[in-house]
């Protein structure tokens, strides 16, 4: 296992690069703490999997260096990096059986006999391929062959770390969650640097201790799950996490506070942390956003029904406003007033963050606060 | 309650496969078949002879020794023309410029005709004025292949494998350029040699392309005739003389119909069973 | 419009694909049809289309029996999970083609296009070819196509698997609004429980070749009429435990009990099936109708605003979602509070008694 460190990483399929938008990759700082379990966030076309093929050593970065423990790899070549990476369709060996595709990567590297067959039973039981072990590899299902690649990776002792580019994308549902629970309990298990590529935020924020997310051939934030849910260093974050992701309105500064359309949002919001900027935005999320006697005067344009929420589309003048109702508060019929729970709102310009992170919600009083607000909107509504 | 064709009209768009097949195939074989069972001295008249033809030439030395060179023709220039083809495959570039070069240089042999084939090879290999023949006999080769039946093998088989190496390396590089990109890397990671990669991914996915390749250059080089008609005869003697030009010394030198007819069944029969053979087996582990 | 299937079944060689099954499709509204991959629906799907013909049973549009009408006759349109596009056509000739087909002349055509793709924001990409585009305008081009068609149905199998979130989440919410004037009668294959309850309309839950129930998406899911129903509409996974009934009570053998009240109340004694989401089951006590139990805890996964955690209770995994996050250690011993006013209960045949 080992630290990566990535210093001043570009990259571009060009020979010549000139404008910006010829790097996939634009200048990258980042450091992967070892055996933490990481997820890369983004979008198709953001540059994640250039990442990571820099990482594996299947790409050699047009500028920069890549170092694992502080030693240079940048020019060391794939098989040299011991770095295991299962890949987005399933690759298995479909001559050989289960047994033979787990000992494949020992075999090559010349691991003595009585060791391959310890090691290859041991992986075989945890990734609960046992009984297959001996049948031919090309007659699994996808979720089969791809614990095939997985095991292959973790089958070798030496490993700096485990890469994954998209690797529940031919997985039905129900089978994601199975196998994705499997990964972070082996993650536990075996300590092992994991970084999970994905475009699906819901498989990175459950994954990942910690989410990198990308856009454009940046990183634009990378954070705890609870991070990038609470602060969104961008507006992009905040929409491209969470489901429906974050409103983002238009600001104005109500009596030297900020405000949306006149309406003072947040009480604790003070208009100079903006550091005098024009125009700025509002983030909340539909979550934060609630019901209420008074406020914000909306229409309800459509409610769709999750099952265990419903969000519900309300437009106040042309900007479109979600909110997250849970089960059993009623929502009103076709015009309502909406309220922003306090602590809740960022501001941005230009897109970034200004002012004051959103406290944490741990630091707090967790999910009192969330529960003692749905309890008292209960009563105050009629119970539907 | 039938549950067929459910658009009949459909079926006229395959009449005229079906008129094409008849007349270039179907007929043909059964004129065959009707000579190999009878007897004729021209005229059109015939005499019913029975199983008494393929009895022949079943028993006959001459046809023994015949499909003999033939196996023995078929397997060497397999040997040579498989391998190799893949060999050649596996070398040529993936992408660029090269590609495209690479593929044309490789198109050339199949589009030349197989009596131009045989004609180039004829000069080209003379002893006295070919530079092929010219070139050995300066080194010191005592070669010589309208004399000497090893001359005249090794020329026959190097021929075959110029003109059709490049069939096996076409359809060899289609299965390579079908395997998706991740098997490759993978194989990296894994830590695999090259000749693991060759091994467990490359052979395994080029099963199916290969498969057809063999079957292609079985029932091609075993009915070769033009090319070897044209360089050497058949001959020095008999010794590059295979079943095809075997067959026609038969129908049209000696004017054995009965004889000849028999041998062309018993010949189709055998490319059948052969070929029928090497595909069960080969296609028995899919799925 | 109507569109029914009559005991329909389709056995190939020895394998039943689909087993008699009867569906009265619901016009003007999304029909999903809801299940893993190979439950059925694609063929389920091709059989409405007119491209596989079923071995018993019978299809019926509008009145009609087209069991027999070959897929040409039929006024049909379908997208597939992949992009498929003539790669040789601009966007704009891609979208004319089943027009022009139908022989509509150009003036018809070209006002089609333009609506359909600002509809749908391709307009700019209007001439550029599909390989230049990216996988969301490539499928938003398949749609735009099948829209133009004006098929009477319009079979959408699994439309949005093959793009990125984000951009799922943006296609799906219009999709509904698409097809709502268009008139046609609209079948949508999905794996995603999610998805079949954002799109609305009617949702048919299929399991290995079987529909096991089909009524309004939010019925379906609220009122599983069968444990096995409720399993292909859960995501996460419901859990499910058996408990007993004796004296008025319920008790589960992890230990927990409550009162069967109101019209628990009526059942017979004996052995029964519970079912509750995972959003039922959570770290906090909902009011005085949570039951307590003991659980050890196997994973927590937390999504930023929800912590998901697989503990086991009596020697089952289940599954619990609460709000907020919440840390806890492998192995550690926590109280989990099942909701018992959101239980669903199920017979000793797995059917549906109480909810």
């Amino acid at each position: 296992m080992a630290t990566i460190k990535l210093n001043n990483l570009r990259h571009s399929y060009l020979d010549n690069p000139r404008g910006d938008e010829d790097w996939a990759l634009k200048k990258v700082d980042l450091t992967w703490e070892d055996g933490g379990a990481y997820a890369l966030l983004g979008s198709s076309g953001c540059g994640k999997t250039t990442m990571l093929n820099l990482i594996s050593g299947l790409l050699t970065p047009s500028e920069g260096s890549i170092q694992f423990d502080n030693k240079d790899v940048t020019q060391i070549r794939a098989e040299e990096r011991n770095i295991a990476q299962v890949f987005q369709f399933p690759v298995v060996y479909d001559t050989m059986t289960v047994r033979e595709n787990l000992a494949f990567p020992l075999r090559n590297r010349g691991v003595a006999k009585p060791e391959i067959d310890k090691r290859v039973v041991e992986i075989a039981q945890m990734l609960d391929l046992s009984e297959s072990l001996d049948t031919r590899a090309q007659g699994l299902t996808a979720d089969g062959k791809q614990k095939i690649s997985l095991g292959r990776g973790l089958v070798r002792s030496d490993v700096n770390a485990i890469l994954f580019d998209e690797p529940l994308t031919v997985i039905d549902p129900h089978l994601k969650w199975q196998l994705r629970s499997k990964l972070k309990e082996l993650h536990q298990q075996f300590g092992a640097t994991m970084i999970y590529v994905t475009h699906d935020q819901t498989e990175a924020l459950t994954f990942a201790d910690k989410v990198v997310v990308m856009h454009d051939g940046m990183v634009v934030q990378s954070g705890t799950p609870v991070e990038l849910f609470e602060s969104p260093e961008h507006t992009f974050v905040g929409h491209f996490i969470g489901s429906p992701g974050m409103n983002v309105l238009p600001g104005s500064v109500v009596d030297e506070r900020i405000g949306y359309c006149g309406y003072t949002v947040d009480a604790h919001l003070r208009a100079d942390q903006l550091n005098g900027a024009d125009s700025f935005e509002l983030g909340i999320r539909p979550e934060f956003v609630h019901f209420a006697d008074q406020g914000i005067p909306v229409d309800i344009v459509k409610v769709s029904n999750t099952g265990r929420v419903r969000i519900v589309d309300t437009r106040h003048d042309n900007d479109l406003i979600r909110v997250v109702v849970p089960e059993g508060e009623s929502i009103p019929a076709d015009k309502g007033y909406l309220q922003f729970e306090p602590y809740r709102t960022t501001t941005y310009v230009d897109g970034w963050r200004v002012g004051d992170k959103v406290t944490p919600i741990s630091s707090r009083t967790g999910a009192a606060t969330r529960s003692q607000i749905s309890q008292s909107q209960t009563s105050a509504g009629s119970a539907s | 309650m039938s549950q067929k064709a459910q658009n009949n009209k459909a079926w006229w768009l395959v009449m005229p496969v079906v008129i094409l097949v008849a007349f270039n195939a179907v007929i043909p074989l059964m004129t065959v078949v009707n000579y190999s069972v009878q007897e004729t001295f021209g005229d059109n008249v015939f005499f019913y002879e029975g199983l008494k033809w393929f009895g022949q030439v079943l028993h006959s030395e001459r046809f023994h020794e015949a499909l003999g060179r033939q196996f023995l023709f078929t397997g060497i220039v397999l040997l040579i023309e498989i391998p190799l083809g893949v060999a050649i495959a596996l070398a040529m570039p993936r992408k660029g410029i090269g590609v495209s070069i690479c593929l044309v240089l490789m198109s050339l042999p199949l589009l030349i005709p197989w009596n131009v084939v045989g004609a180039m090879w004829n000069i080209f290999a003379l002893p006295d004025i070919g530079l092929l023949g010219k070139t050995l006999n300066a080194m010191g080769f005592d070669y010589n292949y309208t004399r000497q039946p090893f001359s005249a093998w090794a020329t026959v088989v190097a021929m075959d494998v110029w003109h059709w190496t490049s069939l096996v390396v076409l359809l060899a590089y289609a299965g390579l350029t079908a395997i998706p990109e991740d098997y490759f890397q993978a194989a990296r990671i894994d830590g695999a040699s090259a000749w693991s990669v060759f091994r467990y991914i490359q052979l395994p996915k080029m099963k199916r392309v290969l498969t057809i390749a063999i079957l292609l250059r079985f029932m091609d080089s075993f009915m070769i005739y033009t090319e070897p008609f044209v360089l050497t005869g058949g001959g020095p003697g008999n010794t590059t003389t295979f079943l095809s030009i075997d067959l026609v010394k038969m129908a049209l030198g000696q004017f054995d119909l009965g004889p000849a007819a028999a041998m062309s069944i018993i010949y189709f029969l055998i490319i059948l069973l052969v070929s029928w053979l090497f595909y069960t087996f080969t296609m028995r582990n899919e799925n | 419009m109507t569109l029914q299937l009559k005991n329909v079944s389709l056995v190939r060689d020895t394998e039943t694909h689909i087993y008699p099954t009867s569906l009265d499709l619901v016009d003007g509204q999304f029909n999903t049809l809801l299940g893993t991959t190979l439950a059925g629906k694609t063929t389920l799907m091709r059989i409405m289309a007119g491209l596989e013909r079923p071995t018993q049973g019978q299809v019926w549009f509008d009145g009609e029996d087209i069991t027999r009408v070959p897929v040409q006759k039929r006024n049909v349109a379908m997208v597939y999970q992949q992009f498929i596009n003539y790669p040789n056509f601009t966007v704009y000739d891609n979208i004319a083609s089943p027009m022009k087909l139908l022989g509509k002349d150009k003036k018809t055509i070209d006002d089609a296009i333009h609506r359909v793709a600002d509809l749908l924001k391709l307009t700019p990409m209007l001439h550029r070819m599909p390989n230049e585009l990216s996988g969301g305008q490539q499928q938003r081009t398949a749609l735009a196509r099948a829209l133009v068609k004006e098929a009477r149905l319009v079979l959408l199998d699994e439309p949005l698997a093959n793009l990125d979130y984000k951009l799922r989440e943006e296609l799906r919410d219009e999709l509904p609004k698409l097809f709502r004037h268009s008139g046609a009668m609209v079948v949508y294959a999905t794996t995603e429980p999610s998805e079949a309850l954002l799109l609305g309309g009617y949702s048919a839950a299929l399991f290995e070749g079987k529909v096991l129930q089909f009524g309004p998406t939010v019925d379906v899911y609220s009122k599983p009429d069968s444990a096995e129903s409720a399993r292909v509409f859960s995501d996460p996974p419901i859990n499910l435990a058996k408990v007993n009934k004796a004296h008025g009570q319920f008790s589960l053998s992890a230990g927990a009990g409550w009162a069967a009240n109101g019209e628990a109340h009526a059942l017979p004694d004996g052995e029964y099936t519970v079912g509750f989401r995972p959003h039922h089951l959570t770290l906090t006590p909902h009011g005085d109708t949570s039951v307590k139990v003991s659980a050890e805890v196997l994973l927590t996964e937390i999504s930023g605003s929800e912590s998901t955690v697989h503990a086991v209770v009596d020697g089952h995994t289940w599954i619990s979602l609460s709000h907020g996050v919440h840390s806890l250690d492998k192995g550690q011993t926590i109280d989990l509070f099942i909701d018992t006013r959101k239980c669903l209960m199920f017979d000793d045949k797995d059917r549906l008694v109480l909810s």
